[in-house]
């Protein structure tokens, strides 16, 4: 039992010292790659399973910030780790943290306007939610139009 | 020290705009950091009239410390969405509206602070009141909309009043 133990450990020394620094690298590749697919997909799973568009609007959240994000962060790794280095994905995190609200935001504010969401509470202190706060000559029901 | 606000009108977009061109360009070479300067001197000096109420430059040091916050809060809402998204069915979520107020003046800090709601995973902001006043914020599972909206002040509108006001 003990002669059992001591073999696996000298074992696991010897597969710690058999490990180089380019192998550590693509061991957190392939973690930071598998970790960017699940949660990829699990904004996938969230687009087709809620069932309310602003319930939906959650689900791409994940995908484009920690997905996305984990899948360049295996990029850098890689590119430092073989040869040259490249902090480009950076940049593309920047951009899509800048970008990626806006979006959500124009989507959630069609989702008001087409009453595809429970009704809004009334803003305190204001009177009305910027959305609705539109010149008189744009209240046409989508009919007239 | 006019002269030198007369040239750089908007220092840290300077900064800002230099290390995004070498970002770019994927280099730190001579040619590309000249190059990065000068288009770092130009845009703002041809830009500068476009934005003619702009803030203070904002607590560098603070503003980096919130940055570091914002990533870790997505790390972990994210895990926290996947498993809510994942296990728990349609009917039992409690998704509903959340409304801050907000004590925000400046509307770089309120854009900021509403980008930041829709990047953690769980909340998206949808809108601001007509005044300014509160921010219209959609919450995937949240148990009480009034300590929604305490956290959220709290935890990043406080941090962004110190970095901006």
């Amino acid at each position: 039992m003990i002669e059992d133990l001591i073999a696996m450990e000298d074992a696991f020394i010897g597969w710690l010292t058999a490990l180089e620094p380019v192998k550590i690298a693509d061991i957190a590749t392939v973690v930071a790659l598998y970790a960017g697919a699940f949660f990829a997909f699990v904004g996938s799973v969230g687009l087709l399973k809620l069932d309310t568009p602003m319930k939906r609007l959650h689900a791409p959240t994940k995908a484009s910030t920690l997905g996305v994000g984990s899948l360049l962060l295996a990029s850098m790794i890689q590119a430092f780790a073989h040869g040259s280095g490249s902090v480009h994905e950076v940049l593309i995190m920047a951009f899509l943290f800048v970008t990626a609200p806006i979006s959500a935001n124009f989507i959630s504010k069609v989702n008001l306007h087409r009453e595809d969401a429970d009704p809004t509470p009334p803003p305190p202190g204001d009177s009305a939610w910027a959305t609705f706060d539109t010149h008189p000559a744009d209240d046409r029901t989508p009919k007239e139009v | 020290m006019r002269v030198l606000s007369r040239i750089l009108p908007h220092p840290l977009l300077s900064l800002i705009l230099a290390v995004v061109w070498c970002l770019l360009v994927n280099s730190l070479s001579l040619g590309t950091v000249v190059l990065s300067l000068i288009l770092a001197v130009l845009i703002p000096l041809l830009t500068e009239a476009y934005w003619p109420d702009r803030p203070d430059p904002p607590r560098l040091g603070r503003l980096t410390l919130y940055v570091l916050l914002v990533i870790w809060d997505i790390a972990l809402a994210n895990i926290a969405v996947a498993w809510i998204v994942l296990t728990r069915p349609n009917a039992k979520m409690r998704s509903r509206w959340v409304v801050i107020p907000l004590d925000l003046k400046t509307p770089e800090a309120i854009a900021i602070l509403a980008g930041t709601i829709t990047l953690t995973p769980g909340t998206v902001s949808a809108d601001l009141s007509n005044g300014g006043s509160c921010l219209l914020v959609h919450a995937l599972d949240t148990g009480d909309a009034e300590d929604e909206a305490k956290g959220i002040k709290q935890r990043y509108e406080r941090r962004l009043k110190e970095i901006f006001e």
